[in-house]
């Protein structure tokens, strides 16, 4: 006879038997300590944490160094799209992220608002003295994705555009579009105001940090200027114009690596390796397998180190 | 508490009002917004929910349809459509339009669902046409669930109009995006509080409603004002 009390009793066998499975799941230790997968080598190497910016192509730079430096014999605990700089700084400064790929002026910009540009050289170095302590930069690549003021190619036909500062040509309203922080950046809308005298109608926000909507705003002409960054395959799929900054309004943002005290000498070396291997064209060639092939970008990420022979 | 006190100094800093993106203007372009998506939800939803309710027909499938429609991200549904018609008001209205027809649809044919079905035949037996019943029994009865629904539409729209700002549509998202990308969280909690008010305001607006709107015969079974003993007893036995 199948009681009520009886079926309580399977019941709660049955939780206790699941529960048990699954505890056990949880508590078993990480496989991957203690020398894990047949290495020679007898060192116990440290785990590296490394992050990303809320953004595909930093996600992509990111694993690459993930990649590379787990191809070295380390653990790396990976924590991409973390936000914006406002957020993931702080943890940088407090060396809670070991590894994170940075853009040198716009890094310098935040670390210092009143640094004063330069080539890539000069703002590298100032970047290194205005590091706090415990954190430091390897060497910077070739590849860099920084800011720009684009507009489409039929607005820089029609009223001549070339550089920043020809934007003064422009008689229609010029509506700026883009993620609502780009209205308190220093080479923000504001800049163009006060440094160029150019006329802005109006901020529109767009929050998707230069992605798809942004691009189909511009493009259909409901904004007229944006912040598309240099590295954007869009750029020349849909024949926009980014205009040239002969002022330095931007610093120039050559990718570079962040890293805390905990990367050493070893670790530094794959990861200088990468950056000598990173070239501009490289950067753009992996941002369009992403944007136009919705490649991952860990599949990106092995194919790049896989051509370039840094994979062992 | 000290980031709540920040958020109040926020909101009481004269000069976080005025000008485009100031409280007062993103408040009423926020009100605008919403009132739109209520207009154009009600528009859709009540002639239909009447429809339901009224012939009966077609209820699984709608219930069905507009309780998946519920899951629906609405970000993601913005987002979306915003790939399709562009930034600007189109996509946020439509999104939150998708967002606020269950719950207008649900009032309207469960207010006509709650008539009593002896009323309508008292109707009928009357020699009311079918057009009558539904306008002088079926709408006034089934009007206190209908404004329900109104009442649940209009809050959920109202929190989720602070999505419109992330395609440049206006409206008190604007706070609570930068706020929240430049950590500037004073700012986004006032924004946030702003919400909220507005919130709260719709629920009094609606529950005032509630309460004029309803017929009185429908709340006299309720109340004590109903006669005790029935009038003819006297009058036949007089």
């Amino acid at each position: 006879m199948f009681t009520a009390g009886r079926g309580r009793l399977v019941a709660l066998g049955a939780v206790v038997v699941g529960a048990a499975i699954a505890l056990s799941g949880c508590a078993s230790s990480d496989p991957l300590a203690n020398g894990g997968a047949g290495g020679s080598s007898t060192e116990a190497k440290a785990t590296l944490i490394v992050g990303s910016q809320d953004y595909y192509s930093n996600e992509i730079i990111a694993e690459i160094y993930a990649q590379a430096l787990e191809d070295g014999g380390y653990t790396v605990d990976r924590q991409f799209r973390i936000g914006q700089r406002e957020v993931y700084l702080p943890e940088i400064t407090a060396s809670k992220i070991d590894v994170f790929p940075e853009y040198t002026g716009s890094l310098l910009q935040a670390l210092d608002p009143k640094a004063a540009g330069g080539t890539k050289e000069v703002v590298y170095e100032a970047l290194k003295a205005a590091l706090p302590t415990g954190v430091s930069v390897l060497n910077e690549a070739d590849a860099s994705d920084g800011n720009s003021w684009t507009v489409t190619q039929a607005l820089a036909d029609k009223y001549s555009l070339t550089d920043i500062a020809s934007l003064k040509n422009v008689t229609e309203k010029l509506y700026v579009g883009g993620n609502s922080e780009l209205q308190t950046r220093p080479y923000g809308p504001k800049a163009l105001e006060s440094k160029y005298g150019i006329k802005i109608a109006g901020f529109k926000a767009v929050e998707d940090g230069g992605g798809p909507l942004t691009v189909k705003a511009l493009v259909d002409n409901q904004i007229q200027l944006t912040n598309i960054y240099t590295a954007d395959p869009n750029i020349k799929t849909n024949n926009l114009v980014a205009l040239s900054d002969p002022d330095g309004l931007f610093f120039p943002d050559n990718v570079v690596p962040v890293v805390s005290k905990k990367v050493d000498t070893a670790a530094a070396d794959i990861l200088n390796k990468v950056s000598a291997a990173l070239t501009a064209d490289d950067l753009i060639s992996l941002n369009s397998e992403s944007v136009n092939d919705q490649k991952s970008a860990p599949s990106i990420a092995t194919a790049w180190l896989t051509s370039k022979g840094l994979l062992k | 508490m000290n980031l709540f006190a920040d958020g109040l100094a926020w909101i009481f800093d004269p000069a976080h009002y005025g000008g485009q993106d100031g409280l007062d203007t993103r408040s009423l372009q926020h009100i605008g917004i919403s009132l739109l998506v209520l207009a154009i939800s009600s528009v859709i939803a009540i002639p239909l929910g009447y429809a339901i309710g009224h012939t009966g027909r077609g209820r699984a499938a709608v219930i069905a349809i507009s309780g998946g429609v519920r899951a629906l991200p609405t970000l993601g549904l913005l987002v979306v459509i915003g790939l399709i018609v562009g930034i600007g008001l189109t996509a946020p209205v439509i999104a939150l339009v998708v967002l606020a027809v269950p719950s207008i649809l649900a009032g309207a044919y469960s207010g006509f669902e709650s008539v009593d079905r002896r009323t309508i035949d008292a109707a009928r037996a009357v020699g009311m046409t079918e057009w009558q019943i539904l306008f002088k029994v079926e709408v006034p009865l089934g009007l206190p669930l209908l404004i329900g629904g109104l009442r649940s539409a209009s809050l959920q729209v109202i929190a989720t109009a602070t999505l419109a700002d992330y395609v440049g549509a206006g409206g008190l998202g604007h706070f609570i995006f930068l706020g929240l990308k430049t950590n500037d969280y004073s700012q986004m909690l006032a924004g946030s509080v702003f919400v909220v008010l507005l919130a709260l305001l719709s629920e009094l607006i609606f529950g005032l409603l509630q309460r004029l709107v309803v017929p009185a015969g429908v709340t006299a079974g309720k109340s004590s004002h109903v006669r005790r003993r029935p009038v003819r007893s006297q009058a036949a036995s007089g």
